[in-house]
């Protein structure tokens, strides 16, 4: 089959490589129809991601056809357009039975700290991803869920990962009505968790970025404030002359590791690699929102330590909410929420691309290239 | 003097004004449609849920080789990814990085070296294939010129231009080392 293979740190290719099989009896595996490249890929794709192999395929946003099921799946068949949560997860243990399918503890032998994730490095578990003709997907009968006839591919694509996480994110804030949300990001998963801020209550949305045509899609798609926070001396400081000297009253980090906006931060994590993330977003954050006030990191972080300002977290009494999207808790609400016309998820895609040229897509995403916001990969054109 | 409260909310006890709820409605669509709290999807955190899983503790799938592992696990997990087993210099550092927990520093660090050990690895591999890496088409340079290089990052406010040049000096950088010292050891020879 063909598949994205890493090469190295901003190098990518296409290769043939061998066919997954069945491994477990609970395994299916799925024909990739659409896949996407996520803005945590670009952790990857620029080495930060500590045991991510050469060879390895990404994609952890990917939806297609079962082609062939293990023996003990009950709730698929050959056929089934299904959809897949970017969490793999055994929907037994301790934490999946509480409904942290993105904790769970028996599918990634490598790490504890966090659960599996499809191409995500084998800190992740070391499951190659969806950015392939063809994907092994663990536990069959808890992960995917077949699409509703409704549903068109793209949309469904997205709620694999980046809207979904958006939506979490916004939950992770515990927005009442009337609140001031502050977004830093204006990626997919930022401009998702500003939209659907709104949905919970919110008074006021400000998107925060440095990429003006992203902004402009926060103002037109999620009907945000936006501030550009290379046009500001601090933006901080901007942020409470925004909210009356109060402080938002919830923030979220939907940047993460490679976040901009101090050279030193950003150099000594993305090129350097001596911090788990820059905490730039997630620093702003901390000091943008009102004492007593909630913090939502969806933003991914690598595993090392990060200069994060805890200090100023702790004196101001703020709640830190945190966590990898559980992502299938959200899929009913959101197909919801669908079909009701609140969130049409697909208008922030901008760019469609053969997994042929995927050497380019990645390399437009990290340089942000063309307005690009979200690419998505054409892996099954028939 | 008494300013009006609500022109210094953070100073007295007034909420800084918000607009009408009424008027958020009819501007946002589906504002307000996940109001309640205690209705929302991932409320409560922690919450018994319908699966789809029929066991208790997943079968075990076949061990092919000695799965490196996390010394935090008390077993190797039922189910794990197959993909790339170690192997090399890289995979002996691997296997060793795995010896320390999660929450030292050297597990991740080791680790972090062995990836780039790996690429070196991987790419001399490569050469005595028949498609060797190729570091132009494998950067996606060509984007620069079919998805506007040029126009996309000047005459714009993008901080990331500060550092965006180093990135060429990190993937070429090895080769170019990599050809210096090879130029050096056949002159020597």
């Amino acid at each position: 089959m063909k598949a994205m293979t890493y090469r190295g740190p901003y190098k990518v290719r296409v290769e043939e490589k061998r066919n997954p099989v069945i491994e477990h009896p609970n395994d299916a595996i799925v024909r990739v129809k659409l896949a996407a490249i996520c803005g945590s890929d670009l952790h990857l794709y620029h080495g930060l991601m500590p045991d991510t192999r050469i060879g390895h395929t990404f994609g952890h946003e990917f939806i297609g056809t079962v082609e062939k099921v293990g023996p003990s799946v009950q709730n698929l068949t050959a056929g089934d357009r299904v959809m897949v949560p970017f969490n793999i997860y055994c929907g037994s243990c301790y934490f999946c039975a509480r409904g942290l399918y993105s904790n769970c503890h028996n599918v990634n032998p490598n790490a504890t700290a966090v659960g599996g994730i499809y191409g995500y490095s084998h800190t992740c578990g070391g499951y190659d991803g969806g950015q392939a003709e063809f994907v092994r997907v663990p536990f069959g009968d808890v992960g995917p869920s077949v699409i509703p006839d409704w549903m068109e591919d793209e949309d469904a694509l997205l709620c694999t990962d980046a809207l979904a996480t958006g939506y979490f994110g916004a939950q992770l804030g515990d927005i009442v009505e009337g609140d001031t949300v502050i977004v830093f990001g204006a990626g997919p998963v930022g401009l998702y968790a500003a939209k659907c801020s709104w949905l919970m209550g919110a008074s006021r949305v400000i998107v925060i970025d440095h990429l003006d045509y992203r902004l402009s899609k926060a103002r037109s798609f999620a009907n945000a404030e936006t501030y550009n926070f290379g046009e500001y001396d601090d933006i901080v400081v901007e942020m409470k002359k925004a909210t009356d000297f109060l402080g938002a009253d919830v923030a979220i980090d939907a940047v993460g590791a490679e976040a901009d906006g101090n050279l030193l931060q950003h150099v000594s994590t993305s090129k350097f690699k001596m911090q788990g993330g820059s905490p730039v977003a997630l620093n702003w954050a901390i000091d943008s929102v009102r004492k007593g006030g909630t913090v939502s990191v969806i933003g991914a972080y690598g595993p090392l330590f990060s200069a994060v300002k805890f200090g100023d977290a702790m004196n101001k009494g703020l709640t830190i909410h945190t966590n990898q999207c559980p992502v299938k808790r959200q899929w009913p609400r959101l197909w919801s929420h669908i079909q009701n016309g609140y969130l049409k998820p697909n208008d922030i895609v901008t760019h469609r691309i053969p997994l042929e040229h995927i050497a380019e897509g990645y390399h437009m995403f990290s340089s942000k290239l063309d307005d690009v916001i979200k690419p998505i990969l054409l892996v099954d054109q028939n | 003097m008494t300013q009006r409260s609500e022109r210094m909310p953070a100073y007295t006890p007034a909420h800084p004004l918000v607009p009408d709820s009424d008027e958020l409605r009819a501007r946002i669509p589906g504002w307000g449609a996940d109001l309640n709290k205690e209705d929302r999807p991932s409320v409560p955190k922690l919450k018994f849920l319908e699966t789809g899983a029929h066991w208790d503790f997943p079968e075990r799938q076949p061990e092919k080789w000695p799965r490196e592992r996390s010394v935090e696990h008390r077993f190797l997990t039922p189910v794990f990814g197959t993909a790339q087993p170690p192997r090399g210099l890289s995979g002996a550092m691997r296997r060793y990085g795995y010896k320390f927990s999660e929450g030292r520093a050297a597990h991740w660090m080791i680790l972090l070296y062995a990836d780039r050990v790996d690429a070196g690895e991987q790419h001399l591999r490569s050469l005595l294939s028949l498609r060797p890496d190729n570091p132009v088409t494998e950067t996606g340079f060509k984007a620069e010129f079919t998805h506007h290089g040029i126009r996309s990052r000047f005459a714009r406010k993008r901080v990331d231009l500060k550092h965006m040049w180093m990135d060429p000096l990190i993937v070429a950088g090895p080769w170019i080392m990599a050809v210096f010292l090879a130029r050096k050891l056949f002159k020597r020879n």
